[in-house]
């Protein structure tokens, strides 16, 4: 299993593109799953380990989208305000403290907080475990908490 | 690609979409113009990357599922391949921009000092 498709979660999402990009059939699903399985191969030459995820918490990935999709919203909404109206507060550095560690589940992170507009990822020290963001409205929100939660919490059960 | 043959709810529904998000990308576009510092207008563009596009593909396959009575979903995979991309983007300048600031030294570098949290409303150098 691991030799036939050492990156399982990049072949199943290659499946699902190509089956988008193109009509669903048959012949489709066979085509689109011969090339899901090279490009899951080929990648393993360069990068044979892939990420660890715990299936039993993979049912986290539904609640997890769903604050996220509700995060973006709100935080559009306080963006668009600050910039129609001034600012309330003011925007800077914050410094959060992180248990999460590896290159996927950092990556995930990262497409959160700068999916979201109020927040952006600016920099990761790798030794001390340490994740600079920042913020455009500091208005007494515990940033550090909010991101540890919201976002850390989930991602540590999803990633093994 | 006429409306003419939608019922009226769905009309109404896709047009508040896609207004929605040109108008959200619009004051996006502002915040570039007017917000004050480099990190500040960091976030304005995130606006038509997020819902801005999430709106609009949310019209497009709305529009396009009813026309053709088949449920269109490829226009998930722009918003996929916008919202994976952009930090790539955010985070180079971001990176880029705080290493110049902390080198010229108008920022003490914010990761070195124990509580000090600010240092984004210095403006970048000119």
């Amino acid at each position: 299993m691991k030799r036939f498709l050492p990156h399982p979660v990049l072949s199943l999402a290659l499946v699902l593109m190509w089956l988008l990009l193109t009509r669903f059939s048959l012949g489709q699903l066979l085509l689109g799953g011969a090339v899901a399985l090279v490009a899951g191969r080929a990648l393993a030459t360069i990068e044979p380990e892939g990420p660890r995820i715990r299936l039993g918490a993979l049912w986290r990935v539904v609640p997890l989208t769903a604050v996220v999709f509700a995060d973006i919203l709100k935080s559009n909404l306080l963006v668009a305000r600050r910039i129609l109206r001034g600012a309330r507060a003011p925007s800077g550095f914050v410094r959060v403290p992180l248990r999460l560690r590896g290159p996927m589940p950092l990556a995930v992170l990262a497409l959160i907080l700068t999916a979201t507009p109020g927040s952006a990822w600016m920099s990761w020290d790798e030794e001390k475990g340490e994740l600079l963001v920042h913020v455009l409205e500091l208005d007494g929100t515990d940033w550090p908490a909010l991101i540890r939660d919201r976002y850390e919490a989930p991602l540590l059960e999803i990633f093994a | 690609m006429s409306g003419a043959d939608l019922p009226l709810w769905a009309a109404v529904l896709i047009a508040a979409l896609v207004v929605i998000g040109s108008t959200l990308t619009l004051i996006g576009a502002l915040g570039l113009l007017s917000l004050r510092s480099f990190y500040d207008r960091l976030h304005a563009p995130a606006l038509g990357a997020s819902w801005g596009t999430g709106a609009v593909i949310l019209a497009s396959m709305a529009l396009f599922s009813l026309q053709g009575g088949t449920l269109q979903l490829h226009e998930i995979i722009i918003g996929v391949f916008v919202m994976v991309t952009t930090p790539v983007a955010t985070m180079i300048l971001g990176r880029a921009a705080l290493t110049r600031d902390v080198a010229d030294g108008l920022i003490a570098a914010p990761g070195s000092e124990p509580g000090s949290e600010t240092g984004g409303d210095q403006s970048p150098p000119a």
